[in-house]
């Protein structure tokens, strides 16, 4: 077993704060042994999950930092082998050059394969693409027994479905099998148009998007009246080289390059308010002054346009902020945003950043938070009266037959929780055979009363 | 020919960024080192990160008598040979090692024994060539005799003068040896110790390493601050030192 220091720690949104015994093991072999006989456990990536599902207050903690090794890759299927631990960012590293892309990703490249499957992440393509575990092949999981298991949809198919968005709760994912998908370059034909109300909206998602097979929007959730729920509407397909300048041609495959920005200290909260957020908002509506525009950008811009930042999480102050991220199923979608989107313009709840996606078909159902229909994002900085609200947001959306994204959440109910996961008893049976005594655990999941 | 750098004890923290960043320029590795599934496991990450042809074999520090076989099979697969990297090391447990003498000698032989008799082989062969460079790992640790780890320190500190001696005889032939004195660094040895201040990431640290060894310094302190904390540290005269809590 290897060292173990306490740390404080915190998920991506700052809050809650809390402290955790912490040990990193240098690879497989020690993780392998690392299990604890006393203390509960939670493996841990980048920390890129809002809330608390990345913490574990009253147990251990595993860093998977160091776990980061590619051990295989098959040039014709596009099939990568690799360590838990292994961001993002790296893969496209590494293979962008030689043409291969992820075949989901969520909006930031600093995320570990391992959380990616444990939060099931999806990104602009899930209408066509699925979520991050449709591309998985197989994944070795160790086990509160000490046992480590290869799980597939043939192979221990249950516990495969219930580690795939099980938030680190089924045990530690060591080691994943996962398909990228061929590019021809790493630029994007991208598409925006803007939408005037959240008609509109609707309307030109179901219009463009069979077109393209990457598409988000940017909503204005602080715009009333019949401004409500402006946006504009981002599409995109990866290039071809034709599309592409003659100086994009020398070299089509450029990665990203390292950010060098970072937000040195917490930004005083008084800064965020409903007004200067909606002058944000009101510019950023307005930057874009045709009703169309077309481009040719880089990945990088298109799908991690926060990632160039290093430390974004300050500029929302000391106390730290939520995302507010539910989906709503493709009926109730119109009038739950159009009530979620009143209630925070009216009460001012504001939000710098509001997206708005439309899902498709889900295949990984249990935890998984993808469903066809609407998902809407609020960041929303932490204040007084905030919880409250939140609550308010929650009875819309369980009414709507929606869901939150635990991934982000910090406060949701046990109850509010239970309802929003119907599968949630099929998911706790599996957790019940693996892990009888509840050795893997989270701050989110004590918080929810995850018991087996 | 693209050449071949050697790492010796290449499973640690500090040699994998070392071998991330001689593969990312394009160079060839041989890997040595006790886990033989940790090895595989480093070398098929290189070979899929960088492109370069990487071989590896286990080594084990104690056990001198397979140290022959172990080279002849490097300089076969490493050829041509531009540096050998020696990362080996353990730190033990000093209060373990005060009351059980095996693991006092088990911390020297991994740390000096073991060192000089994978280095000795390996030498001749650069001094042979009459090119190359040999980089060894030594520790502050080894400038000066510590109560609270000096069975590994004084290793170390018997590691750097055979570096010192090593260096002055084959710089008459062209070979460059350099020793390189760590801080703390932020690896497996170090993680969750009390009293720990200005560690240093192992990337930085192999960044520093081979920009050093490519201006053929003799000795480097890294981060560069050691040396000015060292040379406080070997200045305190020994009555006082003594009573210190060091």
């Amino acid at each position: 077993m290897s060292n173990t220091v306490q740390q404080t720690l915190t998920g991506w949104g700052r809050y809650p704060v809390v402290k955790s015994t912490v040990q990193r093991p240098e690879n497989l072999s020690t993780l392998s042994h690392s299990l604890s006989s006393s203390a509960s456990q939670l493996a841990r990536g980048l920390g890129r999950s809002y809330g608390d599902a990345p913490l574990n207050h009253s147990g251990q903690t595993v860093l998977m930092e160091r776990l980061n090794r590619m051990v295989a890759f098959d040039a014709e299927t596009g099939r990568l082998r690799c360590e838990a631990g292994v961001p993002l960012h790296e893969i496209l590293a590494v293979f962008v050059p030689r043409g291969w892309f992820l075949s989901v990703t969520p909006g930031t490249k600093f995320v570990t394969v391992g959380g990616a499957i444990a939060f099931d992440v999806h990104g602009k393509n899930h209408h066509c693409a699925g979520s991050f575990a449709r591309h998985v092949e197989c994944f070795e999981l160790l086990i509160a027994s000490g046992e480590i298991l290869t799980c597939s949809r043939t192979e221990n198919a249950d516990l495969f479905w219930a580690t795939v968005g099980g938030m680190g709760l089924t045990g530690i994912i060591l080691e994943a099998e996962f398909k990228l998908k061929k590019i021809a370059s790493a630029y994007i034909k991208s598409f925006n148009i803007k939408a005037k109300n959240l008609d509109e909206a609707i309307a030109l998602f179901a219009q463009y998007e069979p077109l393209y097979p990457y598409s988000v929007a940017w909503i204005d959730c602080l715009a009333t009246g019949r401004s409500l729920g402006r946006s504009i509407l981002m599409f995109g397909d990866t290039a071809s080289l034709s599309d592409l300048s003659p100086q994009q041609q020398v070299n089509p495959l450029p990665i990203h390059e390292q950010s060098k920005l970072s937000i040195p200290l917490d930004a005083p909260s008084v800064l965020l308010n409903r007004y200067t957020m909606g002058s944000f908002n009101q510019l950023y509506y307005h930057r874009q002054m045709q009703k169309e525009q077309r481009a040719i950008a880089h990945y990088d811009p298109f799908f991690y346009p926060l990632d160039f930042v290093n430390d974004w999480n300050r500029l929302y102050g000391k106390r730290g902020f939520v995302q507010y991220q539910c989906v709503l199923p493709m009926a109730t979608s119109h009038d739950g945003l159009t009530e979620i989107l009143q209630r925070s313009s009216q009460k001012g709840w504001a939000s710098f950043l509001a997206v708005l996606k439309r899902m498709g078909n889900q295949e990984a159902e249990l935890l998984s938070f993808p469903m066809p229909g609407y998902t809407l994002a609020l960041d929303i900085p932490i204040k007084p009266g905030l919880w409250a609200f939140l609550e308010e947001l929650d009875q819309v959306v369980i009414r709507c037959g929606g869901r939150l994204y635990l991934a982000k959440d910090a406060r949701v109910s046990p109850a509010s929780f239970r309802a929003m996961y119907p599968q949630y008893e099929d998911w706790l049976a599996i957790k019940r055979q693996v892990d009888p005594d509840n050795h893997f655990r989270s701050t989110l999941s004590e918080r929810l009363e995850i018991q087996p | 020919m693209t050449k071949s750098v050697v790492i010796i004890g290449a499973t640690s923290s500090l040699a994998r960024s070392l071998a991330h960043q001689l593969a990312q320029r394009g160079t060839n590795l041989y890997l040595a080192a006790r886990d033989e599934v940790e090895l595989d496991r480093i070398a098929q990450d290189l070979k899929i990160r960088y492109h370069v042809s990487v071989g590896w074999s286990r080594f084990e520090a104690l056990e001198f008598e397979s140290h022959r076989e172990i080279c002849d099979r490097i300089l076969a697969a490493a050829n041509p040979l531009e540096g050998v990297i020696l990362c080996m090391g353990e730190l033990g447990n000093q209060p373990t090692a005060q009351t059980d003498i095996n693991h006092a000698l088990a911390i020297i032989q991994s740390n000096y024994t073991g060192a000089v008799s994978i280095l000795t082989p390996l030498a001749n062969a650069l001094e042979q060539q009459g090119s190359g460079w040999i980089v060894g790992i030594g520790s502050v640790a080894g400038d000066r005799g510590r109560q609270s780890n000096y069975v590994y320190g004084s290793a170390k500190g018997a590691l750097t003068l055979f570096l010192q001696g090593l260096r002055s005889r084959l710089s008459k032939v062209g070979v460059h040896v350099m020793t390189v004195k760590p801080g703390f660094m932020d690896t497996k040895m170090t993680f969750g110790l009390p009293g720990l201040f200005l560690v240093a990431q192992p990337d930085d640290v192999a960044r520093d390493i081979l920009k050093a060894v490519q201006k053929r310094k003799n000795t480097v302190y890294l981060p560069w601050f050691w040396w000015g904390i060292m040379t406080i540290i070997r200045a305190i005269p020994e009555p006082i030192f003594k009573k210190m809590k060091l």
